[in-house]
């Protein structure tokens, strides 16, 4: 319990506000409002100077259940006798670090009139019942539209058989290489189509075309991922063929891309032996997106000083069921793997199509039925 | 800095509620973002800044709710802290381990005047 106020935990909660949430009434007669859990007494003073050259000084400190960091700032902007009668404005930004270890990172801003701190909205309301503002609550990912647009393309994928893959690595790790040479092993039986994601030129574009797959570049500009909607419409221009298989290549990004869902089937990391082994454990976040990792150019293993099983446990710290496979695009080792994993997803995306389809007939000649009896 | 697409992200979110309720100005915005999550809260700071100015957010509060990690424990069949991915299971030394919180991204609520 708080030995200055004697609030306790588990108060009301009002909407938007924090549990915990109690108010002061300071020495000079203001009324503060707070939240926080736990227990604590309160005593951290500060001190102001007013442009008539008066100070005033209160206290509030905070014990064990949180606590303010070191970089607390509080600006007063007064231009009057702060005599607790004419409003007055100050801010302050402070860390809280919660019972649960969470922290919440705030400003306050006092804007207060006859010694009443009215705060910024109910979790902040310094005068109860005066709040003059309302909390929306929301509860919304931050990512959702791009999700929407995803969705969007897992469906338009998975309506028309298509098996999709979203190519994530470092810049040179050789991934349009990879592809290029996985075109040529697949072009014989399955129809491939690739976007392709770059911040400028069409080069990898083009190279794909070489191969007779078709191929649209999106150009980010500024941009250093692809997402969903860039996507979307590159599958409206594209109309990739059914029961073929879309290579996304997204810009050469290790941090970025793995935010972005593209609605893909699977995110592919490439990570090539001329780089760190290390690097599952520097970015994380890309390897635990990614279903499978494809060590790349292990022809240059005996130039290189890379640890291969070091990499592999790295990659599973991040990501245990992450697959490996060891492959070389140049030289052609382990491609076999690779093209093979490739026309496995893509027959089992066709067969999961087929049988929609199939249920979705069944479904038209029952209500054909139906319709039949009525007549 | 995919930082900025997120910022984006948010201020579409935060107008369209604002403009669902008839707001005039949007006073304060509050996340909620995992600290295993894709998000380096200092470039998203800077970000919002740069996407709200001139917008009904301009000028708003930021209160970011950082939700600690935590992961299932395989071998020890227990829930976890988890600081980063990673990292180790403080109990065991296993890697085996499902993150199950710390992963959000999200707007929790906002204020409007």
């Amino acid at each position: 319990m708080c030995t200055t106020c004697g609030c306790g935990n588990g108060e009301t909660r009002i909407e938007g506000a924090n549990p915990g949430e109690h108010e002061h009434v300071h020495a000079d007669g203001t009324v503060h409002r707070h939240t926080h859990d736990g227990d604590h007494t309160h005593e951290h003073g500060h001190e102001h100077r007013h442009a008539d050259g008066t100070e005033h000084s209160h206290d509030h400190a905070h014990d064990d259940a949180h606590g303010h960091d070191e970089a607390h700032d509080h600006f007063h902007h007064h231009g009057h006798v702060h005599d607790g009668s004419v409003p007055h404005h100050h801010e302050h930004e402070h860390l809280h670090v919660m019972p649960d270890g969470s922290v919440v990172r705030h400003a306050h801003a006092h804007e207060g009139a006859t010694d009443l701190h009215y705060g910024q909205g109910a979790a902040h309301a310094h005068a109860p019942g005066m709040s003059q503002a309302k909390m929306v609550q929301i509860e919304q990912d931050i990512l959702a539209k791009n999700d929407r647009h995803a969705r969007f393309n897992r469906e338009f994928l998975a309506e028309r058989g298509i098996f999709a893959v979203n190519l994530v690595s470092s810049p040179g790790s050789g991934k349009t290489t990879l592809l290029t040479e996985s075109i040529e092993r697949l072009k014989a039986s399955i129809p491939v189509t690739v976007i392709e994601g770059d911040q400028q030129t069409t080069n990898d574009a083009d190279r794909i075309r070489a191969t007779g797959a078709r191929a649209l570049q999106i150009n980010t500009g500024k941009g250093c991922h692809l997402d969903a909607s860039m996507v979307e419409r590159a599958l409206e221009r594209l109309q990739p063929d059914e029961n073929s298989v879309l290579f996304i290549e997204n810009v050469g990004n290790l941090v970025c891309p793995a935010a972005f869902d593209l609605g893909e089937a699977h995110k592919v990391v490439v990570l090539s032996v001329t780089e760190g082994e290390d690097k599952p454990l520097k970015y994380p976040d890309m390897f635990r997106a990614a279903s499978l990792m494809l060590l790349n150019k292990v022809d240059l293993l005996p130039y290189v000083s890379f640890d291969v099983a070091k990499c592999i446990e790295y990659a599973r710290r991040v990501n245990p069921s992450i697959e490996v496979m060891q492959v070389s695009a140049t030289k052609g080792d382990g491609m076999d793997l690779w093209i093979n994993w490739i026309r496995l997803h893509s027959v089992t995306t066709r067969h999961a199509r087929d049988q929609h389809v199939a249920a979705l007939k069944h479904r038209v000649a029952e209500l054909e039925a139906k319709l039949a009896e009525r007549h | 800095m995919h930082e900025m697409s997120l910022a984006e992200g948010i201020l579409q979110i935060v107008e369209d509620t604002a403009q669902q309720n008839a707001a005039a100005r949007v006073r304060a915005v509050v996340l909620e973002i995992g600290r295993l999550s894709h998000v380096e809260e200092q470039a998203l700071r800077f970000c919002f800044d740069a996407v709200t100015r001139g917008s009904v957010a301009d000028g708003a509060r930021l209160d970011v709710l950082a939700t600690p990690g935590r992961a299932w424990c395989m071998p020890c069949g227990e829930s976890v802290a988890l600081q980063r991915l990673g990292d180790a299971c403080p109990l065991c030394g296993s890697y085996q381990l499902q993150v199950t919180h710390g992963e959000e991204m999200k707007v929790k609520e906002i204020e409007v005047a």
